[in-house]
This record gives C-alpha cells, structure tokens and sequence, in this order.
C-alpha cells in the first residue's frame, strides 16, 4: 500500500482509543476480570504499522495488544467478548486481554511474554513464504523487550535468512515502570545496526509518520529485502496495568505525563479531518462500539465442564485433577 | 529387514516423513553434517529449505519452529543435548504447548523435539548428562522415550504426524542397539508393551532402561517370573495397560532415569496405588534427589539407577507382604 488514508488512520486510531476507554469502564464495572494493559496513547503506531499492510500479512502483538488486534482487522465486538471471557470471544474466552488472536486476519495473538513473539512471527512468515505466499510480518513489542536475549536472537535469525519482518518497538519510555535510560544500554536502533539491519525512527504520535516510514520499509521487504526495525517513540497516557488505578505508583513525573498526553494521536490524525467528517466518523465508532459492548455482554459465559477444551490440538483429552 | 541402529532408525523416520509429507521440516545445530549422527543425508535429499542448520539460538530456533508451525509446517527441531531443553523449556510450555488452548482452537502447534542422546553419555558431566522427561509429562508436553530402534522409527514418525508438540527423548544408552526389524511402521502415541510376560510382580521401565530389567528379569528367573512393562510415552501413559499388568501380578517396581523427587516413577506408583491393590508396597529405583551427574566414570554410573538396586527392588518386594 503506498500513501496513506487520513480517513482510515483516524478512523482505528479513534476506534482503539474508544475501545479502550470502554474497556476500562467495564474492568471498573467487573465485566472484564485481570484488568486490561491500556493502549491509550500509542494508538499511532498500530494505525500506521497495519495500513501498510495486507490482510495476509502477519503480526504479532504484545500484552499491551488491543490496538495490534484491532488495527490488523479484528472485529472489536468479539475481540471485547474476549476480554469478557465469553464464548462469543475471539479466543472463545481462553485467551482473554493478553492472548487476544485472530488468525483469520493474520494476528498470531498478543503474546504476554516480553520479547518471545519475534522468533515466532518470524518462522511463521518463512513457513508462509516457503510455501509461495508473497507476505511479510510485523511483531510489535516494547523498550523492555530490547533487553530480552531471545527478541535479539530473532534479529540474528530474521537478518541471517532474510526474512521479511519488520520489527516495531514501541518505546513508550518504560518497562513498567522502569525507565529506559535505567534498562537500556547503547541504543535501540544500535541493536538493529549490530545485524546489519535498517533502522528508523518515528514519531509514533503521528499515525501518517508511522504509515510513511513502515510502506517505506515494506516495499523494501516485498521486494526482497530483509527485515528492518522501526522504533515509534511514544507515550503511554494510562497505567501500565489497570491495577494502577487502585495502586499509585510514584515513578511519572505529573509534567511528564501532561507534556505527553500533550501530543495526542487523536488529535494529531483528527487535525487532518474535515470536522464534519471528523464528527462523522466518531460517531460511527460510537455507535460500532455500543454494539460491541451489548454483543460483548450477551455472550455467555463459558461452561466450566469445557475448561480445558482445546488443550490438545490432537484430540488428547487430559486427566481431570479430582480424587 | 536387516539389522537397523537405533540412529538410523530416526533418520529413516526423519526421510520417510520428509518424503510423505512437504511440510514436514527439520532445524537443528550441526544438521547439515549430522553431529548427532541422526540427520544423516538429509541436507542432500531434500535441500536446505527444510533441512536448515541453525546458529547457536536455541531459544529462537525453538519458537521460530512454534511459529513455522502455526503457519503450516511440521517443524522437528534435534538438541544434541538433553540439558539445552531446560533453556528453551520456556519456549515449549509458555508458547508451543500453550497456544492451542489460549487462541481457543484456533491453531495447532504439531512440533517434534528430538533429543538424541539423552541421559549419560559417560564422561559428558554436570550439563550434559540430564534426563529431563518427567519436567514435559508434568507440564503435558506429549513425551516418549523408545527403547528399541523398531520404537525410535514408530515413535518419531507418530511425534511428527502428532498435531501437538511431542519430545523424543532417545536415550544415549539405547542409540548404540541394533535389531532385526522386520515391521518398519508407526507406533500409536500413549500406548505401553509388555516386553516379558510375567506372574509375580511388575517392572516397569523406562528407555534404556528396558534392557537392564529385562537382563534383571533373566537373571531372577529361577526365583521369580517378573513382567516388564515398557510404557514408551511417559505422557499420555498408557493407565490401561500398565493397570492390567499389575492387577495380575499385583506387585509394582519402577525404574526411571530421573531425579527421584516429583519422578515420573513417583507418578507411576500414585496412580497404580489409586487404582490397584496391591500384595505389597511398591518401589522406584532412581536417580536420587536433585541429582547432578557428576565427571567421573565411577561417580556418573554411581547416580544413575543400576541393575543390583533393581534386583534389590524386586527382591523385597516380592518378599513384602
């Protein structure tokens, strides 16, 4: 896909912002259980990553997925089903908010171990190629996930056999609360230069400046290229995880987190809008998502004699645990 | 049939696969040269597509046969070392394993593991010399540990045509064996053998270690007519079958190549005592807790379970109640 869509753009960025912002009102609500890890803010980049991308192409997301899922062509009502844990879920309410897939539109699932899903996203897509299919992937992970051995092992495999992954940090500025200036030695994009792979970096506010960079990068891959690695520097404008709402943790400066909120990718995507046309598309969301929670909440609650379906691919079925 | 190695039976189950089915795929260290001496001629047969040596990246070469998988293939992944499972055993359980049931069916991971050489080698020391089956049958990775050569082929061709992860442990005291085969074919997964009928007590064994009881066995026969049960998959385990042979011989001793605490042979008489009374208390013949082989010829065998704590076992057993 070459230049990009401010409709669409603004369309997911504002989809992913609303989804969330749902979501949260439903973990306060008791509807979603283990809370959510909110993407607000950083709804740039899986806008711009995914509408460079076709609907074979592959990604894989992080436990702070939801916008990764949604970007890529999820239907939002049985991705929020998911997080409801009902069978009308994407994963059939197995998965939940950090394991949300859908491999009918090439999400091989968020993955909530930081740093493992590079090495899988990349045979996936050999596998894919291997088989004739002219597609490239995307894995997204975090600042924290540079420090994780085997994320940079699949640097090394990716550029060792040219396989077309596009490596998206999201570097939000902590792992947690760990900032990056305490985690990271040397640099990210270094990291990518150490296996002789492309590096770029990006405003991950600016969902165009996402697109812009990552179709660069793409057509490089499509036509034969190697991976790359693209860091979107970005802001995470909500906690790391929902418990932070009962649980205030001291490692944000206030104008930290004000100067970031500051630089919306709501607004930064809407200011390209007409208004009119703006408005349009809010409400359309709206109203994609009222349904989406009423989908959500009708759907039942899984039967707990099938807790363990789907355990065994084979049809192996497991020992129960009781006397 | 001529007579067959243990080795080449897993390279004639690694080709015959490859040959039937496009999609299955091998990745491993030294493959293309066949260090492990298992993946021999391969590379030249079907190319480095699908026989893909790999850099020194266990825990990336491991899930990126998890996602090859995912996306179609039938990926068999060789460790020349049984100890190299414990780095990438966060590969296997958090990811391989654990995919099926979290995408709620929406995909199968159909992985083999192959370790051949498993146990001690002799000489091969601290991290080189582990036998780490129970850690899979506990986390419910399919596991099998053949013991004959005509079970390596059976049993890595069912593995591979598995659409879950499976572990081959091929135990380093086995890959030297040879036997008239004379039926090359699949051995169903979860399905144990009686490897000598017997009345008075049973033996089960696991790997290698079939042919220590079955010479224990020979060798007690003026005093005692001992069955030896040789489960081959140590998850599923064949319950069945294991609990007919007891229920006939009502005596029960195990003999297993791992550590003692949370054993596979812990796990083999709790359930056997669930399900059978029996004429006596059972016994395991072990490795002790927390065992860590130790270097030296006389130390490594003193750790690993041997031939007289197996007649010892059976002894007093049959002597007990």
């Amino acid at each position: 896909m070459t230049g990009s869509d401010p409709l669409r753009l603004y369309r997911t960025v504002r989809l992913i912002r609303r989804f969330e912002e749902r979501a949260i009102e439903l973990v306060r609500a008791g509807e979603i259980v283990g809370g959510i890890h909110p993407y607000l803010g950083q709804e740039g980049i899986a806008a711009g990553v995914c509408a460079a991308l076709s609907a074979e192409d592959l990604v894989t997301g992080t436990h702070r997925g939801h916008g990764h899922v949604l970007a890529k062509g999820a239907d939002p009502a049985r991705m929020l089903a998911e997080l409801c844990g009902r069978v009308t879920g994407l994963n059939r309410g197995r998965g939940g908010s950090m394991h949300a897939a859908d491999f009918g539109v090439g999400v091989l699932g968020a993955n909530a171990i930081v740093g493992a899903a590079g090495a899988i996203l990349t045979g996936a897509v050999w596998e894919r190629r291997r088989r004739g299919a002219d597609i490239v992937g995307a894995t997204f992970f975090g600042d924290g996930a540079v420090n994780e051995g085997m994320l940079l092992e699949a640097f090394n495999l990716a550029a060792l056999w040219r396989i077309p992954v596009l490596f998206v940090c999201e570097n939000n500025g902590y792992a947690t609360t760990m900032p990056v200036d305490g985690a990271v030695a040397g640099t990210i994009a270094g990291r990518a230069a150490a296996f002789g792979m492309p590096a770029a970096a990006v405003d991950g506010q600016d969902p165009e400046a996402v697109h812009e960079v990552t179709a660069a990068a793409v057509a490089r891959m499509r036509a034969g290229g190697g991976p790359e690695l693209v860091e979107a520097r970005t802001y995470r404008f909500d906690a790391h995880h929902t418990f932070e709402h009962q649980v205030r943790l001291d490692y944000r400066p206030p104008e930290e987190v004000a100067e970031g909120r500051s630089r919306d990718p709501v607004d930064i995507a809407g200011a390209r809008l007409d208004p009119a046309v703006r408005a349009e598309v809010d409400a359309a969301v709206e109203a994609e998502l009222d349904a989406a929670v009423e989908f959500a909440l009708a759907g039942p609650h899984p039967d707990p004699a099938t807790a363990l379906d789907h355990l065994y691919a084979s049809g192996l079925t497991a020992r129960t645990g009781g006397g | 049939m001529p007579r067959l190695s243990y080795r080449r039976a897993l390279t004639r189950a690694l080709a015959d696969e490859m040959t039937r089915d496009e999609s299955v795929v091998v990745l491993g260290e030294d493959i293309r040269v066949a260090a492990a001496n298992v993946t021999t001629g391969l590379l030249k047969k079907f190319g480095p597509e699908r026989v893909r040596d790999t850099p020194l990246s266990e825990q990336a070469f491991t899930s990126f046969a998890t996602g090859a998988a995912l996306a179609g293939a039938r990926p068999v992944v060789e460790f020349q070392i049984p100890s190299l499972l414990f780095l990438v055993f966060e590969q296997i359980v958090n990811h391989a394993h654990k995919f099926p049931l979290m995408t709620g069916g929406q995909c199968a991971v159909p992985v083999t593991y192959v370790v051949p050489g498993s146990g001690s080698r002799t000489g091969w020391a601290g991290q080189h010399s582990d036998h780490p089956y129970a850690l899979f049958a506990h986390v419910g990775v399919t596991t099998v540990v053949p013991a004959t050569p005509a079970d390596a082929y059976g049993l890595l061709v069912s593995a591979i045509r598995c659409d879950d992860p499976v572990v081959v442990f091929a135990p380093a005291g086995a890959l030297d064996l040879r036997a008239d085969v004379t039926d090359l074919a699949a051995v169903p997964l979860g399905r144990g053998i009686v490897r000598r009928p017997g009345a008075d007590v049973t033996v089960v064994a696991v790997g290698h270690l079939v042919h220590d009881a079955l010479a224990v066995a020979e060798e007690l026969a003026g005093q005692a007519s001992v069955e030896v049960f040789d489960p081959r998959t140590l998850y599923p385990f064949d319950w069945d079958g294991l609990v007919e042979s007891v229920s006939r011989t009502g005596r029960l001793v195990v003999v297993d190549d791992g550590n003692r605490s949370c054993g596979i042979a812990g796990e083999i008489i709790a359930t056997v005592v669930e399900r059978v009374r029996l004429a006596a208390p059972p016994r395991r013949v072990t490795r002790p807790d927390g065992a860590v082989l130790p270097f030296a010829p006389a130390l490594d065998r003193a750790v690993q379970p041997g031939r007289d704590q197996l007649t010892a076992a059976i002894q007093l057993t049959l002597k007990d109640g």
